[in-house]
């Protein structure tokens, strides 16, 4: 198992992609440490982890509260060890026409997706420098690149997350650090299941696959993109979208 | 227990990759030892571990030699 031995932090494992990837990352060897908004959500990931056999727990942690992100980190260094693999999943949000879109909605998506992101890699970085190995993977979304209607702060947080990423790779990759996105398109969670069935069926005509995607699709290239494999591969956004998007 | 001098100077040889030989007190380390930026930020890290202080980032940009870096430690600690 290639990962063995090396700690990763996965945030908004509850559900979703999120759940899949810290299934995916533990069934390559690694420790997998998945956060939550609640104490259930946490608990529920460690019990995930342990029905597979993994390595690994959950943990409260907000991705939105810098407190809270110390607070976690602090909690993963002491119990898993230091995270090398850094999986930024946890993501809202909160759609709506820009005409009628409230500054809370912008911002916390904001907060949620983007700052989050910034918060978490700047409390990991230095292990990683340390260790010399560090792979960190940001999930974006298809719609960073394409745009959407009524989501004009989801993909600003997107979009800013994909040339975060690319800074990152630069400024870290003679560490042996690498950082990538993966971008979702239409996944069948619990984030896409809140849409009415016209905008479902105005995606699936989009969709040269003629089908949604499933979260293991989306964790397959997480976990490869962490693996020692891909250590040549960074800045880079990997789309997985059943070919409605091509960049 | 050794010097401030001598754990600087480990802390620079393990963080820069040079030898003791090369590491003198009027060594600069962007132009005499090779640091770039991010190993300067690894550097600062590191003496702060060290020397369990925090070095802030405005005193941080002034430590160009070893010497300096010296003299802060020993200042501060």
């Amino acid at each position: 198992m290639s990962l063995e031995g090396k700690t990763a932090l996965v945030t908004g494992a509850t559900r979703g992609i999120g759940k899949a990837v810290a299934k995916a990352l533990a069934e390559q060897g690694a420790t997998v440490v998945g956060t939550a908004t609640s104490a259930a959500g946490a608990e529920s990931i460690s019990a995930d982890l342990k029905a597979v056999g993994a390595k690994g727990f959950g943990i409260v942690m907000n991705v939105a509260d810098p407190d809270s992100i110390d607070a976690g980190l602090k909690e993963v260094n002491e119990k898993a060890g230091v995270p090398v693999i850094l999986v930024n999943n946890a993501g809202i949000t909160r759609d709506n026409l820009l005409m009628r879109l409230k500054d809370d909605d912008w911002s916390s998506v904001i907060e949620t997706n983007l700052s989050s992101v910034y918060r978490t890699s700047k409390a990991v970085l230095r292990g990683m420098a340390k260790a010399r190995w560090g792979r960190v993977i940001n999930i974006s979304s298809v719609v960073a690149g394409m745009g959407n209607p009524g989501q004009v702060n989801y993909c600003a947080a997107k979009a800013g997350v994909e040339g975060f990423t690319r800074s990152l790779a630069k400024e870290m990759s003679n560490r042996g650090i690498t950082a990538n996105c993966v971008a979702p398109g239409f996944i069948d969670t619990d984030m896409t299941r809140k849409l009415d069935d016209k905008q479902r069926e105005a995606m699936m005509e989009v969709i040269p696959a003629g089908r949604l995607g499933e979260p293991e699709e989306v964790a397959a290239v997480v976990a490869f993109l962490a693996s020692e494999a891909a250590g040549y591969v960074t800045g880079e956004t990997i789309h997985v979208n059943g070919g409605m998007y091509m960049g | 227990m050794s010097t401030v001098e001598e754990r600087v100077k480990k802390i620079v040889c393990e963080q820069l990759g040079v030898k003791e030989s090369e590491v003198q007190n009027t060594s600069s380390f962007v132009e005499d030892l090779g640091a770039d930026s991010l190993d300067t930020v690894e550097l600062v890290m590191a003496l702060e571990e060290e020397f369990e202080t925090e070095i802030p980032d405005e005193e941080a940009e002034k430590l160009a030699s070893v010497q300096d870096a010296i003299d802060y430690i020993v200042a501060h600690t």
